[in-house]
């Protein structure tokens, strides 16, 4: 069985450890959130100035002034810092976000990432993705393994507008757990149920497999 | 305004000089921090062909989106601008001219020409459409693009409290873009919700020293929520 948006969620809040400081973009990546280990103590730093987010508000303490950079009203923990764009982008720039998960529309072989345009269709900017996947070192990319038509979007090459060149290694899809190294997909976890084969016909891109992949657990 | 008191009274001396064919600058992400008066006292003064650097251009009928609804916009520069319908129609019939600029490379264009730095090196952007026609320079082992400085003929920008000399605090995220949009026009006008007497507020708290800014303006503000979202319970 394909991963619902909430398990790819479990499975990447695996990747979090105590004392990181991590940025989630929108959609799945938001979700891994509530799934963050009780245990362990993790900022959230969202990309328009804050340092500490915290849960939606209830409806008696919304404040327009206190966004995340999906817009959406928000609140802060305890120790949270507000700055600046500036300030903001520094620390994402200069490789101080221990952890940054984002969506793609596609990812290829050689870790490029396309995430922001589809020619043709409305384009809207690129936001801080080009600006994350640039700055840093631990990335992972969530999306579903293919798109609705069954194309997969694990390629060989990115057909549509990159975001970054070179800078995908982990991606957590609906089958499977995938790190990219020397020009080639691996295969390191599948999805419960979901063969080896299966992954295989649905990923455009080389997929090495080596030995017995476990299933992924949560 | 005199000595070092930036106070004006009117959004018409707020924004005197503005002319058609300028560079604005202006501070807020969405909706949140935006110089409301500011952005509606442009509008009425109507003047076109501006050059708006700003991460977002508001909503079709409020914030930035208010300039475009007038057609007073030739070009727009920020990093995620299509959530109003009339920016859609505009690029696409050819009337708006449009560059996206990566969100990070945005705040540190602002931040460079406020600085007075022309150009620097990232790596953002490099080996996608944003490197095309830019130099590009390897430093140990990496590549980057040269991006420039920006400096606005004007900025406008919105903070919580400044005193008469400017000195400005933010409230919450609404800092956002702001303090550096601030550094970076010839002539800075900031829109405040409270103006309080030098000595009020606490030296070391400032965000924004009034050394940047040029005009001081009181105003009122909706503060309109784009994406309402709340807990239940």
């Amino acid at each position: 069985m394909a991963l619902s948006r909430d398990q790819i969620a479990m499975r990447i809040a695996q990747e979090i450890k105590d004392g990181y400081y991590v940025n989630l973009g929108i959609g799945i990546p938001t979700l891994v959130s509530n799934y963050v280990p009780s245990n362990i103590e993790v900022m959230l730093q969202s990309e328009n100035g804050l340092l500490g987010m915290g849960p939606f508000p209830y409806e008696d303490s919304i404040d327009a002034d206190l966004i995340n950079a999906g817009k959406q009203t928000i609140t802060t923990v305890p120790g949270a810092a507000f700055f600046s764009s500036a300030e903001s982008f520094a620390m994402i720039r200069g490789g101080h976000v221990d952890l940054t998960v984002l969506g793609a529309f596609e990812i290829d072989v050689q870790g490029n990432i396309a995430s922001w345009m589809i020619p043709g269709k409305l384009i809207k900017g690129m936001g801080g993705a080009m600006d994350l996947v640039a700055g840093a070192d631990n990335i992972i990319v969530t999306m579903t393994h293919a798109d609705k038509a069954g194309n997969s979007k694990l390629l060989e090459k990115c057909t549509l507008p990159l975001t970054g060149a070179g800078c995908i290694q982990r991606v957590v899809t609906d089958l499977a757990y995938i790190e990219i190294k020397e020009g080639k997909f691996h295969l390191i976890e599948r999805a419960p149920g979901v063969s080896v084969e299966e992954i295989i016909s649905k990923t455009a891109g080389e997929m090495v497999v080596s030995g017995n992949i476990p299933e992924m657990q949560w | 305004m005199s000595g070092l008191d930036k106070v004006v009274t009117s959004y018409d001396e707020a924004l005197a000089g503005l002319q058609d064919g300028m560079t604005v600058l202006a501070g807020g992400f969405g909706l949140c921090g935006i110089p409301e008066g500011l952005i509606t006292t442009i509008r009425d003064m109507g003047k076109k062909d501006l050059t708006i650097y700003s991460n977002n251009c508001g909503v079709d009928d409020f914030g930035l989106g208010l300039l475009l609804h007038n057609r007073q916009i030739k070009k727009m520069a920020g990093s995620y601008v299509g959530e109003n319908k009339i920016f859609e129609q505009q690029m696409m019939d050819g009337s708006l001219e449009v560059e996206l600029i990566p969100q990070g490379t945005l705040a540190e264009r602002f931040r460079a020409g406020g600085a007075g730095i022309p150009a620097f090196y990232t790596a953002t952007g490099y080996g996608t459409s944003v490197a095309d026609g830019k130099e590009s320079r390897n430093f140990d082992d990496r590549d980057y693009i040269m991006e420039r400085g920006i400096v606005g003929d004007f900025a406008i920008v919105k903070a919580w409290k400044a005193d008469r000399y400017g000195n400005a605090i933010y409230r919450l995220s609404a800092q956002n873009f702001n303090p550096i949009v601030a550094t970076a026009g010839k002539i800075t006008v900031m829109e405040v919700e409270e103006i309080v007497e030098p000595g009020e507020l606490d030296p070391a708290h400032i965000h924004t020293p009034g050394i940047y800014v040029n005009r001081l303006i009181q105003g009122t503000f909706e503060k309109r929520i784009e994406q309402r979202t709340v807990r239940q319970g």
